[in-house]
């Protein structure tokens, strides 16, 4: 059947910020999606709050909204731009919410939207509990039996019934808090006796256990026909009890024999058929590892993190078929974009072996609780592919930027035996290593399995790894380095086993004629000849893939999602690779991350799915011979392989890696800002405890203080007396002559970042941007407003002079990112990054100036004015845009959400409009602020912030909010009159704060950190409660100004801008 | 050991040797299912090729005493880029290795089976030796072999009768798999398997309801003898043709047929009936297919490969005779096809219903 006829304008729902559990995969599938959906003809409207997308570039959609993703939102863009249809599939959970529930206010009947691909009846029985276990039971699929009681009988009974192991949940807990597994009527009436005093309404679910059985998932594709395919299928390393977004994923499965795989692939068809789901879906199993007995554990009717996956471990591009399929079109109809002669209707087949593998964010995040289990906790994730699954699995290793090659995680060398066995039993983000130690001091693989219930395949391919490493300590034979080669062991990890240098075993491997050979993916095992040019490296010997001779340029990703640094490196990736495709110059991408569309295999001339370390990469750039890198686009992993691939003579192109480096290192940037006489905060470089102290009174307290080796904030705090500073210095880096420490003046003024391009001479600067929240709060963190509201121009002037000097004296081609601090109206230089930054994507989309493709043409050779750049600051547009970032709190316990040096966001949104509270509102609530507009406010404000919290309170009063206050701050609102009450504190009897919290008294709270990091118990616990109860919490005073002045601006003319990105662009832009 | 698969091109591709340490011989094809390889092996379809897999890791879940497909392999060698050490699965009884030493097959590992794909796939399947000899020290006399009746190697010597309630197929075995068998009495068939050179008149003296033609090895056009069976049975019988079976049918309709440059092996293949519009994942090994245009106008192409446009089913316009190329039965492989034997059921019930109303009117 062809397209749907009638179909003229469809809508498309993006799934907003990044959030641990939905990352960068959503702009892949919305980007795809959208892309499949204007090749049609059809005109795209999108929605979504996410500035740092490449789906919400002007040119991917006809009509781009950067608006909160609620529903009351999109109903109104709905009513402005009445399209026909709605696709809400393809922006994760956050679109299929807002379209049920649109669906279900009865706006899509309205304005007579259809609901492309799936039915609302299908969307419901897939995510409604009662209504899927009622449909599986239909057609005979199995779940996991559970039940709910409130009473230790019914729980005993229920035991009786199903038999052990269960796992006991309370209900309304949060973080899962009083649950646990019973594997007997002792356990299970422990855990329930705990669970039913924990549960708010007193009740427990009971669900049999089926962890350590494996798990394994299906995405499946079904059209209108009925016709149904399995594009891939994946199994976790990690049993069942995991969060498959926190397992090491293995496509396809592994362990499973054809009768297996049949059975779960029948079983995948019969539930998208039940359902009705006209696109893609996925299923997830859990299979008995004893016997052919399984569970359906879960299913999503609708693309997701795994299908992303799957589509680029397969070469299928599920997002772009499922939407053709939303429209109308047949599996049959719809050609495979890969081998461009066979239809889409076909089952991939790989010739090779795929890991996934998660990055968690625990380097940033030191106190939070590592335990892995059903609350995903990655925030991004890698992806390898090899011949071999050791290849695969070290490869991967190798593309997450832990600083680790290989098997081996040093600190575990110094854990002793029983200490290795202990650790075996958690499930945590180290297991693997621990693994690899285990079976390296001899632990049996039959006894790690009986922990750990990973399967004997994987464990023995993790020996044979181990035993590889055991091999090469026998020093050189070129049988086993070749060996090791094939396994996928790195130069590094075998120069460390042999305790030499990297280069020596490069050099030893070349004159062994040892290089990798490069492999397509093609879905098709080499039976259709393909033209996609996604491509992997293995040592085998054939190498399949032919270098052309034209011009070609190799662009460097960034690697997984991480925090500080997201998707909006992959937004400036793939805009280089379009700028070098507009010059007609070939282009070369290397990167690892499967979410993003950077590694789709028609964003680049050529994709090589590899790890971003200087071995990988230098053996491509032999073989693919370009006129040179470009590695400022790729966030720090780009930069930091600047260096090494310089050395070895391969050309950079952009800024001059000596130029690089001048930014980058401390000494030679201060002397360079001397030469400028540009000032920036005072400080000095410390190497122990006691110089660091010195240099503090020197400069005054508070100094900022921060290792000098690592970038990002990482270990960054704000230091206030001597005690601290030593503290500091004590527990948090450990400071020597190789690895000082930074101390600098602290100055709590207002921080601006500016992004610029240059060419060396001229200099653009597209922007300014003001921060709202003071130094001190990383700027990855702050809200930051464009244009800035609050600069005089003599301090803009000052910003747009430092500026073009730096970038002129640090000969920059291409972008920089300079970050500054006005303090008693001096403007000090932060930071300087010579490289893209966060705000680019923000910053190019609302002043229409194409950032990245201006300085990709610049690192090519073309002047600023060859392209029509005069330089200098670019006058403002006339309407606010508001970038404010997204934390993932919720989903990580025991990290405090106050705001430091150190950036704990995971994303961003922004908030557009030509009044300024407006754009704030927009900006607050697509982050997901539940935005007060009365009730109480709960103030618990240190000393020091009082007289200026007064003001800000008094606000809050003056529209009718009721005030809370603990002791001090009580006393002091009520000595200056303001009517507060007085709560108790922690520690004193109940009713106390966080009763209050809890009872939903208070729905905003405003809490100031009394002093440096160190963890403040009560101050952290009100903060944990908030996130625990969605209760915004502010930790900064500029935010709660702000938000005051947001809540004000509401109160007087309620009607904000609906306007799409294009029609900003066009009537408000300059 | 070190070894090599030696092709008659003169390409050699170096691996080592597993399982028998024999030299063998035979065409070297490859089958792209990630799945399956114990039904492969035991598929006597595969009889005097080599088959190489271009799943990388095979050998995971080991060797079990079920999942045959046949009473012994039949693949003359089995090439890999790697067999698992430590196979783990509840049904695993042993690994592929000692599989193949037991049973005396010629395994070669460590081959780059990427580009042996690429390579077959370019110039077609070919002529291929295992050796563990130096490449040159093979001679050319290694390369000259008298062409053999697989059929007859594997087809079942004597009549086997299997009881059942339901109604009696007479299935002529070619190198049936098992999965036909099982597919058949599992829906409560009473099956006599027979030779293929079992004649028309035979077949029909034991009162068949239908007729299946099995899958098998070797060239179609090498079973005259059969087809010109199937030739006397058309019209007297309900006929269903597998595989093999399905161009024996093509033949005896008065079709022709022609060799593959590289065959169909895998467990992906789309399928489109043309009568429903629907389309099937199918399993699928046949090295040669029916050419549509030499079909006559009694027959007609019912069902399409969507990747090469090839036949994948026929049928007789009027008579109950029908036959797909692929295998309904699967295994290995998706069973989306399994509906085929209803059809056959449904078929021969409505035949039956036929005949019986015809003797009532007489």
């Amino acid at each position: 059947m062809p397209r749907h006829s009638g179909l003229q304008k469809v809508m498309v729902i993006g799934s907003g910020p990044i959030i641990i559990g939905q990352a960068a995969e959503f702009d892949y599938a919305g980007t795809q999606a959208c892309r499949a959906l204007k090749e049609e003809g059809l005109e795209v409207v999108l929605v979504n709050s996410n500035p740092a997308t490449i789906m919400t570039d002007a040119n991917i959609a006809d009509h781009v909204y950067i608006e909160p993703l609620t529903p009351e939102f999109v109903a109104r863009i709905i009513r402005k731009e009445k399209p026909d249809g709605l696709l809400p599939t393809l922006g994760g959970q956050v679109g299929l919410n807002i379209a049920v529930e649109l669906a279900e206010q009865g706006v899509l009947e309205a304005e007579s939207v259809r609901l492309l691909g799936t039915a609302l009846t299908s969307i419901k029985r897939a995510e409604d509990r009662e209504l899927f276990k009622a449909m599986m039971q239909e057609i005979a699929e199995p779940v996991p039996e559970s039940t709910i009681v409130s009473d230790l009988e019914s729980a005993l009974a229920f035991a009786k019934k199903i038999g052990y192991p269960l796992i006991v949940r309370p209900a309304y807990t949060l973080g899962g808090t009083g649950g646990g597994i019973a594997y007997n009527d002792e356990e299970l009436k422990a855990t329930t006796i705990k669970g039913l005093k924990y549960s708010i309404i007193n009740q427990v679910l009971i669900e049999r256990s089926v962890a350590g059985w494996k798990e394994i998932e299906y995405e499946v594709m079904r059209d209108s026909a009925d016709n149904c395919i399995t594009v891939c299928n994946m199994e976790n390393l990690d049993p069942v009890g995991i969060h498959t977004g926190d397992s090491i994923v293995v496509a396809p499965s592994q362990t499973l024999n054809d009768k297996e795989y049949q059975l779960l692939r029948s079983a995948s068809l019969k539930i998208i058929r039940a359902l009705g789901i006209e696109g893609g879906c996925n299923v997830q199993y859990a299979l008995d590892p004893y016997s052919e007995k399984y569970y359906v554990i879960e299913v999503n009717p609708r693309v997701s993190r795994s299908s992303a996956l799957a589509s680029k471990a397969t070469g299928y591009p599920i997002a772009k078929v499922a939407t053709k399929i939303a429209i109308g079109y047949q599996l049959d109809e719809i050609p495979n974009a890969v081998t461009l002669k066979t239809p889409a209707c076909f089952e991939p087949t790989l010739d090779y072996v795929v890991v996934k593998f998660p990055r968690w964010p625990f380097d940033k995040f030191s106190f939070a609780d590592r335990i892995l289990g059903t609350q995903m906790k990655a925030t991004g994730e890698v992806m390898a592919i090899d011949r071999t699954f050791e290849a695969a699995l070290l490869k991967a290793i190798r593309s997450l930027e832990i600083g680790l090659h290989g098997l081996e995680l040093p600190h575990l060398q110094e854990l002793s035996l029983e200490k290795i066995k202990e650790r075996l039993h958690d499930a945590h983000d180290e297991r693997l290593f621990v693994l690899a130690e285990a079976l390296r001091r001899g632990i049996t693989i039959d006894e790690i399995q009986a922990i750990t219930k990973i399967d004997i395949f994987f464990l023995d391919k993790l020996y044979n790894i181990v035993q590889m490493e055991q091999q090469l300590q026998q020093g050189e034979n070129p049988v086993v380095l070749q060996e090791a080669k094939r396994l996928g062991f790195a130069d590094r990890t075998i120069a460390a086993v042999r305790k030499t240098a990297d280069e020596d075993i490069a050099r030893l491997r070349k004159e062994q004629g040892l290089k990798p050979v490069y492999k397509m993916v093609d879905t098709c095992a080499a039976e259709f000849e393909a033209t996609t040019p996604y491509y992997y490296s293995t040592y085998e010997s054939e190498d399949e893939v032919t270098p052309t001779t034209d011009r070609k340029v190799l662009v460097l990703g960034s690697g997984p999602i991480r925090i500080g640094q997201g998707v909006e490196f992959d937004y400036c990736s793939v805009h280089s690779v379009w700028a070098l495709r507009e010059m007609g110059i070939e282009s070369i991408i290397i990167n690892n991350n499967p979410e993003t569309v950077s590694t789709d295999f028609d964003t680049s001339d050529r994709l090589y799915f590899e790890p971003l370390t200087p071995e990988d990469v230098l053996n491509i750039i032999e073989k693919e011979q370009p006129e040179g890198v470009i590695v400022q686009f790729g966030g720090q992993t780009a930069i930091n392989l600047a260096g090494p691939l310089a050395k070895t003579g391969v050309k950079i192109l952009g800024t001059a890696v000596e130029d690089i480096d001048a930014a980058e290192d401390r000494e030679r940037f201060d002397q360079l800002l001397t030469t400028l006489n540009i000032p920036r905060p005072a400080g000095a470089t410390v190497t122990n405890a006691a110089d660091a102290v010195a240099a503090a009174e020197r400069v005054g307290y508070p100094v900022v203080v921060r290792p000098s080796y690592v970038l990002g904030g990482r270990a960054m705090e704000i230091v206030y007396n001597s005690d601290d500073l030593r503290y500091y210095m004590e527990t948090a880096v450990q400071a020597s002559p190789d690895h000082p420490v930074l101390v600098d003046k602290y100055m709590e003024g207002k921080e601006v970042e500016v992004d610029a391009i240059s060419d060396g001479t001229g200099v653009l600067i597209p922007g300014i941007m003001e921060h709202i929240e003071r130094a001190g709060v990383h700027s990855g963190d702050s809200i930051a407003v464009y244009p800035p509201r609050t600069l005089s121009p003599a301090t803009i002037d000052t910003l747009v002079d430092y500026t073009e000097r730096i970038a002129r004296e640090l000969k920059v081609k291409g972008l920089i990112n300079i970050q500054y601090v006005i303090y008693e109206d001096q403007v000090y230089v932060l930071e300087v990054n010579p490289r893209s930054s966060r705000t680019v994507p923000y910053l190019s989309k609302i002043t229409g100036i194409p950032m990245v493709n201006i300085a990709t043409r610049i690192c090519l050779g073309e002047t600023l004015e060859k392209q029509g750049y005069k330089g200098g600051l670019m006058p403002d547009i006339h309407f606010t845009a508001i970038k404010v970032p997204v934390f993932s709190f919720a989903k990580l316990l025991k990290v405090d959400v106050s705001l430091g040096p150190e950036m704990k966001s995971t994303g961003e949104v922004m908030g557009l409009d030509t009044n300024y509270s407006f754009a704030l509102y927009k900006a607050l609530l697509g982050a997901g602020m539940q935005i007060p507009e009365k009730g109480t406010v709960l103030a618990t404000i240190a000393d020091k912030d009082k007289e200026e919290a007064l003001h800000i309170l008094r606000g809050f009063a003056d529209l009718g909010f009721t005030l809370y206050g603990t002791g001090g701050t009580a006393q002091y609102l009520d000595k200056n009159g303001l009517p507060v009450k007085r709560v108790a504190k922690i520690d004193e009897a109940s009713p106390n704060l966080l009763d209050a919290i809890k009872g939903g008294e208070v729905q905003l709270v405003i809490n100031t950190i009394t002093k440096g990091k160190e963890p403040q118990r009560d101050g952290f616990k009100i903060r944990r409660a908030t996130v625990e109860h969605s209760i915004p919490c502010l930790t900064s005073l500029d935010t709660a100004r702000e938000m005051l002045g947001v809540l004000q601006t509401l109160r007087q003319q309620p009607h904000y801008q609906l306007k799409s990105l294009q029609e900003y662009l066009r009537e408000g832009g300059r | 050991m070190d070894g090599y698969l030696l092709l008659e091109d003169g390409s050699v591709y170096k691996g080592k040797i597993v399982g028998a340490a024999d030299r063998t011989r035979g065409e070297v094809v490859f089958n792209t299912g990630m799945t399956g390889y114990q039904e492969i092996m035991t598929d006597p379809s595969y009889r005097g090729q080599i088959v190489v897999m271009t799943y990388p890791l095979i050998g995971n879940y080991g060797i079990n005493s079920e999942d045959v497909e046949s009473y012994q392999p039949h693949v003359q060698g089995f090439v890999a880029r790697e067999f698992c050490r430590e196979p783990q699965n509840w049904r695993c009884e042993q690994t592929v290795d000692t599989y193949l030493r037991e049973k005396g097959i010629t395994g070669l590992v460590g081959v780059d089976t990427r580009a042996l794909t690429r390579h077959l796939r370019q110039q077609g399947v070919m002529k291929g030796i295992i050796t563990a000899e130096e490449p040159a020290a093979t001679r050319a006399a290694a390369w000259q072999w008298t062409p053999r009746d697989l059929v007859r190697e594997v087809a079942v010597p004597q009549p086997q009768y299997f009881a059942g309630e339901g109604q009696h197929v007479v299935l002529v075995d070619c190198g049936v798999k098992e999965n036909i068998l099982r597919s058949l009495r599992k829906r409560g068939c009473a099956v006599t398997v027979v030779p293929p050179w079992t004649t028309a008149e035979e077949i029909l003296a034991s009162k068949p309801d239908g007729v299946l033609l099995s899958n098998g090895p070797g060239d179609p056009e090498d079973l005259g003898y059969l087809a010109a069976t199937v030739g006397r049975l058309l019209g007297k019988v309900v006929i269903f043709g597998i595989c093999l079976g399905h161009q024996v049918l093509g033949i005896a309709l008065g079709g022709k047929t022609y060799k593959l440059k590289f065959g169909h092996r895998g467990v992906n293949h789309p399928v489109k009936d043309l009568e429903t519009g629907r389309v099937y994942i199918t399993s699928q090994n046949h090295g040669y297919a029916i050419d549509a245009q030499s079909l006559p106008a009694t027959a007609e192409v019912t069902q399409l490969n969507l990747n090469d446009h090839t036949v994948e089913g026929i049928k007789h316009k009027t008579l109950p005779v029908f036959a797909v190329q692929y295998h309904p039965e699967a295994s290995p492989g998706p069973d989306d096809a399994a509906f085929l034997f209803d059809r056959f059921i449904a078929l021969m019930q409505q035949e039956r219903g036929h005949k019986q109303c015809q003797k009532r009117a007489i």
